[in-house]
């Protein structure tokens, strides 16, 4: 059997490299695919958790970060397509109208 | 034979992650993550979680993914610019940070020890009742509120994504 540590590094080299497509990328929905690799990844540790736990609440949770992804992806997609009509962009560089 | 599929997949999930930050082309970006979805898909039927498995497959690599793509293809948004303001060594600095993170969490990964109290879904038990049917029996007991509520979230995206992306008059 594959030990605990291997998932878990697995897991914290995903979020890894989510978190740097979130830092270095400048195309707003390369930033959301982003945080969709993050929450893959901390899914994927829940589920080695539940396994070598031997409890299903593991599994639980990840079915409710897919419903609350589900929902995030289609209302942030919304917001994008707001701001893509309104200033035809999708940098996060030219979307700086908060910055004052 | 486990570890080397746990090697395969991992390596192929790692891989198709680095293209997807990497990609100058968000399609390909998109097509990239469903591969890194469809390899982490695997590394749940190996945690003895095939209804997860099923899920990641159907919900993240089929109906989010779908979106993805819609969107991507319906704004053109072609290559990425170099319009714009511009932070000076964003990425290298953003890159240093990330393996200082990488060290902190894979130290914690490489020296975790389970001791939380076990519960009752061994594998003998989950593969005698079916991953299916323990699932639903723990969802449906404990937790049925959590899951009532995400009903109600799942409404509020749909009528928050209708309204935000309508076309105003």
């Amino acid at each position: 059997m594959v030990p605990l540590s291997y998932y878990l590094l697995l897991s914290a080299v995903l979020f890894s490299i989510g978190v740097i497509g979130v830092l270095i990328r400048r195309n707003v929905l390369i930033i959301f695919m982003s945080i969709e690799l993050m929450l893959n990844a901390v899914n994927l540790s829940f589920v080695a958790f539940s396994r070598f736990l031997e409890s299903l609440e593991g599994q639980v949770f990840v079915f409710l970060v897919m419903a609350v992804a589900a929902a995030e992806v289609a209302v942030g997609l919304a917001i994008i397509i707001c701001i893509f009509r309104n200033k035809a962009t999708v940098n996060v560089d030219e979307i700086n109208l908060m910055k004052g | 034979m486990e570890l080397a599929l746990f090697v395969i997949f991992g390596a192929v999930a790692v891989a198709s992650a680095l293209m997807v930050i990497t990609n100058r082309n968000a399609v390909i970006s998109a097509l990239f993550l469903i591969l890194t979805f469809f390899c982490l898909a695997g590394l749940y039927v190996m945690l003895n979680a095939q209804f997860i498995a099923a899920l990641q497959i159907i919900v993240y690599a089929g109906a989010i993914m779908v979106l993805f793509l819609f969107v991507n293809m319906m704004l053109r948004t072609g290559k990425e610019g170099k319009r714009g303001y511009r932070l000076i060594f964003q990425k290298s600095i953003g890159v240093i940070f990330v393996v200082i993170l990488l060290v902190l969490l894979g130290s914690v990964a490489l020296s975790v020890v389970v001791t939380g109290m076990r519960g009752p879904y061994t594998t003998e038990a989950v593969r005698h009742i079916g991953n299916t049917q323990a699932f639903a029996w723990v969802l449906f007991t404990d937790y049925l509120y959590p899951f009532e509520i995400i009903s109600v979230l799942l409404l509020a995206g749909i009528i928050g994504a209708v309204v935000l992306a309508k076309k105003k008059r």
